[in-house]
C-alpha cells in the first residue's frame, strides 16, 4: 500500500485548502472544521488554552475531566521558569464513571481545595474538557466559591475541546487572563514599559528578548506568559505598550486591554533577522525617545556583527536546499521563510494548522512561484508534497517528524517541544545550525530515496564533509 | 503494609493513560488497519504525538472530529463520513473504532451506526475483501490504557475470529509489549515449529524500516486471515497475571470456540519465562529448542556474575500492572528488593499477583494500585530506594532522589530505542539484568572518590 498520485490522496473536500502559487489567482479556504476521517494534525480548544496559560509558573493548572486530557499535556512544552515550577505538574480531577453520571462539581471542589492547600499557588486555572461541557458542571460557580474561601483568583477556562480549534482555545485563555489583569498595584511603573505577549519562553526565549529590552532601557512589566507570574500579570495594565507575538494567540487579550485601559499594541515577531530587528525598531519608534533609539541601533549593530559572518558560512552550505514548512500558527512561517531565503534556501511548501485568510494571502506574497500553500493538511498529503517537491528539510512539529524521517528527509523542530531557542538573534544561528545538522548529516546517503542517486551523491557529501569540519572549527 | 486506598481526590502526574490510546495501539498491530477514534479531534492528536514520541514512527489515528453540534445531535453522521473517507483514501482492510469519553457520554450507539453504515454504503463492501469494521467501547472514565488495549484485542477476537480453519495454530496474546519483544516471541514460536497468530503484532507496524515511499498503512501486523481462524486453534497463550479469571480475549476463544486457554504472567525473568516455555512445550508437544535452553543457561551464569553488585538494592517499580508484576518477579530473583510496586491501573488483582511472584524469595513489597506519581514520591521518602524501574515519566522522581531510572515499558519519551527494548523471555531478562546491574555500578563508580577503573 504505497502512495499514489496526488489526486488520489487529496480529499475532494480539501481541494480548496491547497494552493499552488502561480497557477491561478490566490484563493484558499481555511478556518474550516477538520474533515472527519482525515488525520488532521490539529489539536483542540483545550490544547490552545493550555499553550497560552501553561507557562504561568506559580499558578495551579487543574484539568477538569477524564485523565487523558491532562496526562497528554503533562510537561510537554519546554516553557522554562526562573523560579517556581508548579506548571510542570499535571493536575487532573480524573473523572470516573460515577462523576460522569452524577456530575463532577463536588469532586472539582474537593480537588481544588486540596491542591490549593498543598501547593499554595498565586492563582488557579480550571480547564473544562469536552466531557465537562456535556455533563454540564457549573465551573464558574465552583471556582467562585473556592476563590472566596482561599482568597486567590480561581479562574475557569472554558475550553471544551470540541468547541472549535486551537484558536478558540487562545480566546478562552485570553478571557481568563483578562480577569487577572487590572487587579494589581501599578505604582512606580516606568513610562517606558511594555508587556511581552504571545511568547512562551520555550528554551528560554523570553529571557533573550527581555534582555534586549533591558539593554534598550525599557521595563518589561509582564511576561504573557512565558516564565509568567500571576502578580506581574495583575499589573500588566500599568504598561505603556503591548507587544503581541504569535498569530493571534494573545491578540484577543491585547484587544481587551486596549479597550479597557487604552494600551496600544504592536504585532511583532522575534524569529528571523528582519523581523527581530524590525520589532525592536518598532518599539524604539513607539517611545519616541532618541536615547532609546540610539541604544536600539547599537544593540542591533552589535548582534548583527556577531551573526553575519557565521550565517554566511551556513549559507554556503545550505544554498539551494529545498525546505518544507508546516507549523501551528502561520506567523512563524513568515519569519522562517525570510530566514530561509537569507540562507539561500528554497521554500517549496508552506502550511499551517490554523492560519487565516490574511495569513495565507501574505504567504502567497512572499513565496516563489510553484510553492504549495496548504491549510490543515494531513500525513498523506504531506508525503505527496514531499515527493513532488523533492524536499531536503522539513520544518515542523513532532507529528511531522516521523513522516519526514520515514521518507529520508531532514527535520527541524519548530514547535512547542523545541529545546533550542529559535528567537532573538542567537535564535537565527541556532535555527541555521539545526538545519545544517540535519541536512548535512551523512546518514541520508543510506536512505532509499537518496541511495539510488549513487555516486553523484557520494561526491557531494565529501565536499560537505570538509565544510563541516571547517564549521566545527569556527 | 499500607493499604491500597488513594489519599487524594485529585490526580497529580498520573501513572496511567486513557483507555482509547490502548485500543489504538492494539489496532495498530493488525495488518491493514487504521485506528479510528470516535470523538473530538483533540484526543486523537494528543494520542498520536504521545505514541510517536515513544516509537519514533508515524502513527495515524483517524477521528470523527466531532464539534459541539455533533455532541448535541449525535456523532453518527460524522462517524459515517469519517469511515467512508478512511476506506476510500486509506484503502483500509480493517478499521478499529474506539469510542472516547465524549461519545460514550452522549450515548452514541456505535454498533448500530456501523450497521446502518454498512447498509447505506453497500458498494464499499461489495466483495469479500471489503473492509472489516471492529468497534471497542473505551470510555476513559473507567479503566486505563491497558483496559483499552485488552478491550480492543477482545473486540477483534469477538467480532472477527471464527472456527473455520485448520486446527494447528497457536494463538498468542502477548498484551502490550515492545516490537522487539514481539519479534522474539515470533522467533520462539517458529523454533517450536508451530504456526501462530500473534495478536496484536506491532513488530513491524511500530518499528518499520526506512522507506522509499511512505506507506499509508504501515506493512506488517497480524494478518486478518489469521485472526479469522483463531477459533479453530489448538490453544491460546495469554500473558498477564492480572487477567486470570477475567473476561479476556483468551477466555472468549475458550468459551465460544472451545480453544484451550493457557494463561501465564508476562514472561519476565527466569521463573515467569520458564512458565511460558513450558506452556509452549505442552502445546506444541515439543522440547524447548537448544538455542533457548542455552540462553537460559547463560542467563543463570549472568545472574551469578552479577549478584553481588545488586544484592539488597531497593527498587521502586511502576507502570502497567502486568508489566510491574513481571519486573518485580525478575528483580526479586536477582536479589534486588522491590520495596514499592505502583500502578495507575486498578484491576483489583495487582496485590495478589505481586505477592505470588515474590513469595518465598522476598518480603511482599508495598503495593499501590490506582497510584499517581505524587503517591509514589510520597512513599519514596521513607523507602530509601536505590533505583527506579519504569517508564520515562519517572524521570523527575529519579532526578529528585538522585538515583538511576531503568527505562522499560511505555512511554519512553526521553531516550532513543524504546521500540527495541527487550523485556520478555530469557533474552529479555538478560538484557534487563545487564542494564540494571550496569546502572548500579555506574552510579557507584560516578560517586566514588577513587574512580575505580576496574570493578
Ligand atoms: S476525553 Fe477521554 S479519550 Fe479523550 S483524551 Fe480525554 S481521557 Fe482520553
Ligand atoms: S476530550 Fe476534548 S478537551 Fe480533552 S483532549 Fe479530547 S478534544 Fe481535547
Amino acid at each position: 500500500m504505497t502512495m499514489e498520485t496526488s489526486s488520489a490522496v487529496i480529499f475532494e473536500e480539501r481541494q480548496d485548502q491547497i494552493f499552488r502559487k502561480g497557477e491561478q489567482p490566490f484563493d484558499l479556504a481555511c478556518n474550516k472544521e477538520s474533515l472527519a476521517g482525515a488525520i488532521s494534525q490539529r489539536a483542540c480548544v483545550f490544547c490552545g488554552s493550555r499553550v497560552v496559560l501553561y507557562p504561568i509558573a506559580d499558578a495551579l493548572h487543574l484539568v477538569h475531566g477524564p485523565i487523558g486530557c491532562a496526562v497528554y499535556t503533562w510537561d510537554i512544552r519546554g516553557a522554562l521558569s526562573t523560579g517556581p515550577e508548579l506548571h510542570r505538574l499535571s493536575f487532573s480531577t480524573d473523572l470516573q464513571e460515577k462523576d460522569v453520571i452524577f456530575g463532577g462539581e463536588k469532586k472539582l471542589y474537593r480537588a481544588l481545595t486540596e491542591l490549593i492547600d498543598m501547593h499554595h499557588p498565586k492563582a488557579a486555572f480550571v480547564y473544562s474538557t469536552c466531557i465537562v461541557g456535556i455533563i454540564g458542571d457549573d465551573l464558574e460557580a465552583v471556582c467562585k466559591k473556592v476563590g472566596k474561601e482561599k482568597a486567590i483568583p480561581v479562574i475557569p477556562v472554558q475550553a471544551e475541546g470540541f468547541n472549535g480549534n486551537k484558536r478558540a482555545g487562545y480566546e478562552a485563555a485570553c478571557k481568563a487572563l483578562f480577569r487577572l489583569v487590572g487587579t494589581g498595584d501599578i505604582d512606580g511603573i516606568s513610562p517606558y514599559s511594555l508587556n511581552i505577549m504571545g511568547d512562551f519562553n520555550l528554551a528560554g526565549e523570553i529571557w533573550i528578548v527581555r534582555s534586549y529590552f533591558e539593554r534598550m532601557g525599557i521595563q518589561v512589566v509582564a511576561n504573557i506568559t512565558g516564565d509568567g507570574r500571576v502578580d506581574s500579570i495583575r499589573q500588566a495594565h500599568g504598561a505603556a505598550l503591548n507587544l503581541v507575538q504569535c498569530s493571534g494567540s494573545t491578540m484577543e487579550l491585547a484587544g481587551l486591554m486596549e479597550e479597557a485601559y487604552d494600551i496600544p499594541h504592536i504585532r511583532v515577531s522575534y524569529c528571523g533577522l528582519e523581523d527581530m530587528a524590525e520589532s525592536l525598531y518598532a518599539v524604539a519608534r513607539f517611545f519616541k525617545n532618541p536615547e532609546i533609539m540610539k541604544r536600539t541601533q547599537r544593540l542591533i549593530k552589535e548582534e548583527l556583527s556577531i551573526l553575519y559572518p557565521r550565517l554566511r558560512e551556513f549559507r554556503k552550505a545550505l544554498s539551494g536546499k529545498k525546505a518544507a514548512i508546516y507549523v501551528g500558527g502561520a506567523f512563524k512561517a513568515f519569519s522562517m521563510i525570510k530566514t530561509l531565503k537569507f540562507l539561500d534556501m528554497k521554500v517549496v511548501l508552506v502550511g499551517s494548522q490554523t492560519g487565516t485568510k490574511e495569513d495565507y494571502q501574505e504567504l502567497e506574497e512572499i513565496t516563489d512561484d510553484g510553492t504549495i500553500i496548504v491549510d490543515d493538511t494531513n500525513p498523506l498529503e504531506l508525503c505527496t508534497f514531499i515527493k513532488e517537491k523533492d524536499v531536503d528539510i522539513f520544518i515542523g512539529g513532532v507529528k511531522e517528524r516521523p513522516i519526514a524521517y520515514k521518507m529520508g528527509v531532514g527535520f527541524c523542530d519548530h514547535n512547542h517541544e523545541r529545546k533550542e531557542a529559535l528567537e532573538g538573534f542567537v535564535g537565527i544561528l541556532n535555527l541555521a545550525q539545526e538545519i545544517y545538522n540535519t541536512v548535512m548529516s551523512p546518514v541520508w546517503r543510506f536512505v532509499p530515496r537518496r541511495a539510488a542517486e549513487g555516486v553523484k551523491n557520494g561526491r557531494d557529501r565529501e565536499t560537505l564533509c570538509v565544510h563541516n569540519q571547517r564549521l566545527q572549527a569556527l | 503494609m499500607a493499604g491500597t486506598e488513594r489519599h487524594y481526590v485529585s490526580t497529580t502526574n498520573a501513572c496511567k493513560l486513557c483507555k482509547p490510546i490502548g485500543a489504538c495501539l492494539a489496532f495498530r498491530g493488525i495488518e491493514g488497519a487504521v485506528p479510528f477514534l470516535h470523538g473530538s479531534q483533540g484526543c486523537a492528536t494528543y494520542m498520536r504525538r504521545y505514541i510517536i514520541s515513544h516509537f519514533r514512527e508515524p502513527m495515524d489515528i483517524a477521528s470523527s472530529a466531532l464539534s459541539e453540534k455533533h455532541a448535541v445531535f449525535g456523532g453518527g453522521p460524522n462517524l459515517k463520513q469519517g469511515l467512508k473517507n478512511v476506506i476510500t483514501k486509506y484503502g483500509a482492510g480493517i478499521i478499529g473504532i474506539a469510542t472516547t469519553c465524549l461519545t460514550e457520554t452522549i450515548g452514541d450507539d456505535v454498533p448500530g451506526i456501523i450497521r446502518e453504515f454498512c447498509q447505506e454504503e453497500k458498494d464499499l463492501f461489495s466483495n469479500d475483501t471489503g473492509p472489516l469494521l471492529v468497534n471497542a467501547s473505551t470510555p476513559s472514565y473507567s479503566g486505563t490504557h491497558m483496559e483499552g488495549f485488552h478491550e480492543a484485542v477482545k473486540a477483534m477476537v469477538g467480532q472477527v475470529a471464527t472456527r473455520n480453519g485448520a486446527a494447528e495454530d497457536v494463538n498468542l496474546l502477548p498484551g502490550f509489549v515492545s516490537p522487539a519483544d514481539i519479534r522474539y516471541l515470533k522467533e520462539i514460536l517458529e523454533d517450536f515449529k508451530v504456526s501462530g497468530t500473534v495478536l496484536p503484532d506491532i513488530s513491524e507496524t511500530l518499528d518499520g524500516q526506512a522507506l522509499l515511499d511512505y506507506e499509508k498503512i504501515p506493512s506488517g501486523g497480524t494478518p486478518i486471515s489469521g485472526i479469522k481462524t483463531m477459533g479453530s486453534a489448538r490453544a491460546t497463550i495469554e500473558f498477564g497475571r492480572t487477567l486470570m479469571g477475567e473476561h479476556t480475549a483468551g477466555e472468549l476463544l475458550s468459551t465460544r470456540h472451545g480453544v484451550f486457554l493457557s494463561q501465564v504472567g508476562v514472561p519476565i525473568g527466569i521463573r515467569e519465562s520458564d512458565e511460558f516455555f513450558s506452556a509452549m512445550e505442552t502445546i506444541s508437544d515439543k522440547k524447548i529448542h537448544q538455542k533457548h535452553e542455552q540462553e537460559r543457561g547463560r542467563l543463570i551464569d549472568a545472574y551469578v556474575d552479577a549478584h553481588k553488585y545488586i544484592f539488597g538494592k531497593r527498587a521502586i517499580v511502576f507502570g502497567e500492572e502486568d508489566l510491574v508484576v513481571g519486573l518485580t518477579s525478575l528483580l526479586s530473583e536477582i536479589g534486588v528488593i522491590p520495596v514499592l510496586c505502583a500502578s495507575g491501573g486498578k484491576s483489583g488483582h495487582f496485590g495478589e499477583c505481586v505477592k505470588a511472584v515474590t513469595k518465598g524469595i522476598t518480603d511482599a513489597p508495598i503495593v499501590r494500585d490506582g497510584a499517581d506519581f505524587f503517591d509514589i514520591a510520597s512513599e519514596a521518602k521513607s523507602l530509601k530506594p536505590d533505583l527506579l524501574v519504569g517508564h520515562s515519566k519517572g524521570y523527575s522522581l529519579s532526578r529528585k532522589l538522585n538515583i538511576p531510572l531503568i527505562r522499560v515499558g511505555f512511554p519512553i519519551h526521553d531516550r532513543i530505542g524504546a521500540q527495541r527494548i527487550l523485556h520478555v523471555g530469557y533474552r529479555g531478562a538478560q538484557s534487563l539484568l545487564d542494564r540494571i546491574v550496569n546502572a548500579v555500578i555506574e552510579r557507584k563508580q560516578d560517586v566514588s572518590p577513587v574512580g575505580y577503573t576496574y570493578v
